[in-house]
């Protein structure tokens, strides 16, 4: 497969290096059930989870790949090449000043222990697939909360991980859950306890290393009732010329009036896979907002769902996409109404430049029995170029007396009299079209925390300026 | 004296020609009007000056400071001072006033330097008050959702934040009532001095009661066919345009 050509190389060469590190376990290449228990006699893992993964592992050989509705890149994937598990062998660390020092640079560089000197209330960084790095500030840990890798939780808060684990997301869901529920590492546990409002929100980071190497982090998010917590998570990954798949689960239970809001910017470098399913539960009266920003990975395709499951539960997906030269962002959401007076809000924003295709599917269900449901979705695509593409697939089924759903949807491009006329003012080309983009996009970015919305900011214009000409 | 020269000018769009020969000099401390019944290229004219990429200069030049623009893109016409008030200013959504003037100072910055925040919105909010502009007006999108006559209001306001050399105004009393007349004119007024060359381009007569003019030209048929003072206008709002057709087909120079 060849390297896509992207027109604008500076930011994705950020993350464009790694150390050759001798992986101290590594599962080798392929996946079969030895790799299974590979995984688990390596971390130790109870056998009931033996046996859940073994299962998974069955579920995905016998499920296709869903390639009679998804684009044709699915089909790159060569799924013998890639390594499932790589470690480098040691234990989720308490300080910093613990961590190695290859592992420290790689972190130091893309700067992690200066955002967590800022305000945020703890770091999880993952390395090739173990939690490195985990510590929470007193701050949170007095609160009750906890906060702790996938692996972590598995083994000191069984009670509560088993409780939720795999009820929101069930193995079958689809091919790629299956692959993480049987493959799965790393991810965050999170359990707010009831009443808890945490202030700072809480991060965490991943990086692919290895070429060949596949991300399956796990994770689970539960607030209690009448909590609220943020969490964020942004990634990046070094340029490789193998593919490289990044499947990841997130399952969210908000219990009565909580609130959880998940923030994600994407950036995986231009060959990585970047399959994932994220659902959140929500209760009577609670809140779940997944704010999801793309940008970079080869193909992604993720539709953050909802399930309003509780009477006045709310659900909001707010998404940004931006799709480059040989990249496909096939995102959307899902928002299934389950009970009476429950509300939900969709709100796309796609941007495709040069060869760039983006794609929007968003399901809405509302059962014939329910009463008093309200559904609004917006989604606009802008193209750039003429070689620009976009496709909508609304998949909308509304039933009973007394709900109403709302769609709106347009596609538009940046007219050359707008550009003449920031050119005008003084503004090259480029600059005029960055600005012009960014505030196609402006009243979304502004609903992330400041500095992703920086950053966001920073990546459209550097995607913009590869695009003029 | 500092000034843009438009020598023997030739303009078409696709295969129709409409600019046919234009002779023009307007230097810093000078307003200049061209008036001119529909068709005749007034609008053309501004459009070449900014660098439109509609429009194909098959003849001629136009020179600032003796120096020929014709090759500058039109942003590097922006930056060396030449300025346009739009007929039909464009909406840009998602982009607040504020935002798209720090980006258009900032863009004149050498590399490296930064805008400083104080000082621009201090700049600002001296030049909004001077043209009765509310404050909230900074948020909103350019344009977007605007009045005619608070769009070309919104021109103008440009037009004192950037400071221009040269400015270009196309027909900017075009669709609006005598209130937003007077505004607009008051606006234009305050930012007339000698170190600004100015040339209004206006349909009706009736702008040149609040901005007098230094001079007046009258454009026809893709050129300027008369010159004169001030009084030329009120000569053209008796007489009507068919008069012009009874001139002389030769091109007259100004100046």
């Amino acid at each position: 497969m060849n390297t896509p050509a992207n027109s604008v190389d500076v930011d994705r060469d950020i993350g464009n290096f790694f150390y050759d590190l001798t992986p101290a376990r590594d599962a080798g290449v392929g996946l079969s059930e030895n790799t299974i228990d590979y995984i688990v006699d390596v971390k130790g893992e109870p056998e009931w989870l033996r046996e859940f993964r073994k299962n998974a592992y069955h579920v995905f050989m016998s499920k296709p790949l869903p390639t009679h509705w998804a684009g044709d890149e699915l089909k790159e994937i060569d799924f013998d090449v890639i390594r499932y598990y790589l470690a480098s062998g040691e234990s989720a660390k308490r300080s910093w000043e613990e961590v190695p020092e290859e592992i420290k640079q790689t972190f130091e560089r893309l700067g992690i222990p200066e955002s967590e000197r800022k305000f945020l209330a703890g770091v999880e960084a993952q390395f090739d697939s173990e939690a490195v790095y985990s510590n929470i500030k007193r701050a949170v840990a007095d609160q009750g909360v906890i906060f702790m890798g996938s692996t972590e939780a598995l083994k000191e808060r069984p009670d509560i991980f088993r409780k939720w684990f795999g009820k929101v997301i069930p193995t079958g869901d689809n091919k790629f859950s299956a692959l993480n529920s049987a493959v799965f590492s790393g991810g965050s546990f999170i359990y707010v306890p009831p009443g808890v409002k945490v202030k700072h929100p809480l991060q965490a980071y991943f990086r692919i290393n290895a070429e060949n190497f596949g991300q399956f982090e796990r994770t689970l998010i539960i607030a209690d009732e009448g909590s609220e917590v943020m969490y964020m998570e942004g990634c990046t990954a070094p340029k490789f010329t193998t593919a490289t798949l990044h499947s990841a689960v997130v399952e969210l239970v908000a219990l009565p009036g909580a609130k959880i809001q998940y923030i994600t910017v994407q950036n995986w470098s231009p060959n990585v896979f970047n399959l994932v399913t994220k659902r959140g539960l929500a209760l009577e009266n609670a809140e779940i907002k997944w704010i999801d920003c793309n940008i970079g990975s080869r193909l992604t395709m993720k539709y953050p769902s909802v399930v309003l499951k509780g009477r006045k539960a709310r659900g909001e997906v707010i998404s940004i996409a931006l799709a480059g030269d040989g990249q496909h962002q096939d995102t959307g959401a899902k928002m299934i109404h389950a009970a009476d007076e429950t509300t939900s809000n969709i709100v796309s924003k796609s941007i495709s430049v040069g060869k760039g295709r983006a794609t929007y599917r968003g399901l809405v269900h509302v059962p014939k029995h329910l009463k008093h449901c309200r559904n609004n979705t917006e989604c606009d695509a802008l193209l750039i170029n003429s070689s620009s593409r976009t496709d909508t697939y609304p998949a909308i089924t509304v039933r009973g007396t007394g709900n109403s759903t709302q769609h709106e949807a347009s596609v538009s491009q940046i007219s050359a009299e707008q550009i003449f006329y920031m050119q005008q003012r003084g503004l090259s080309e480029a600059q005029a079209m960055s600005l012009a983009v960014n505030g196609f996009v402006n009243d979304l970015v502004r609903q992330f925390p400041m500095e992703y919305s920086v950053e966001l900011k920073r990546l459209i214009d550097l995607e913009m300026e590869g695009s003029v000409g | 004296m500092s000034s843009i020269v438009i020598k023997d000018l030739q303009v078409a769009i696709g295969d129709k020609e409409i600019i046919r020969g234009l002779n023009l000099e307007f230097g810093k401390g000078e307003m200049h009007a061209i008036m001119g019944p529909n068709g005749s290229g007034k609008s053309t004219l501004a459009k070449v000056m900014a660098g439109h990429p509609d429009y194909q200069v098959i003849g001629g030049d136009i020179l600032l400071d003796g120096e020929s623009i014709l090759e500058w893109e039109p942003d590097v016409r922006a930056r060396k001072g030449i300025f346009m008030a739009f007929q039909y200013p464009m909406e840009i959504p998602g982009v607040s006033n504020a935002n798209f003037l720090r980006a258009a100072l900032q863009a004149r910055l050498p590399e490296g330097e930064e805008l400083d925040a104080t000082d621009f919105y201090h700049l600002l909010y001296q030049k909004m008050d001077l043209l009765d502009i509310r404050r909230e007006f900074t948020a909103r999108a350019v344009n977007e959702g605007f009045s005619g006559g608070e769009k070309k209001r919104n021109e103008i306001l440009q037009m004192a934040i950037l400071e221009p050399a040269f400015a270009v105004l196309d027909e900017t009393d075009s669709g609006l009532d005598i209130d937003a007349l007077k505004i607009v004119a008051k606006g234009v007024n305050t930012l007339r001095g000698p170190n600004v060359g100015i040339l209004l381009i206006t349909h009706y007569q009736r702008i040149l009661n609040y901005i007098i003019p230094d001079f007046v030209h009258v454009m026809f048929d893709g050129r300027i066919v008369r010159s004169g003072g001030k009084e030329l206008a009120l000569e053209l709002e008796s007489k009507g345009y068919d008069w012009l057709k009874e001139l002389d087909a030769e091109p007259v120079g100004a100046n």
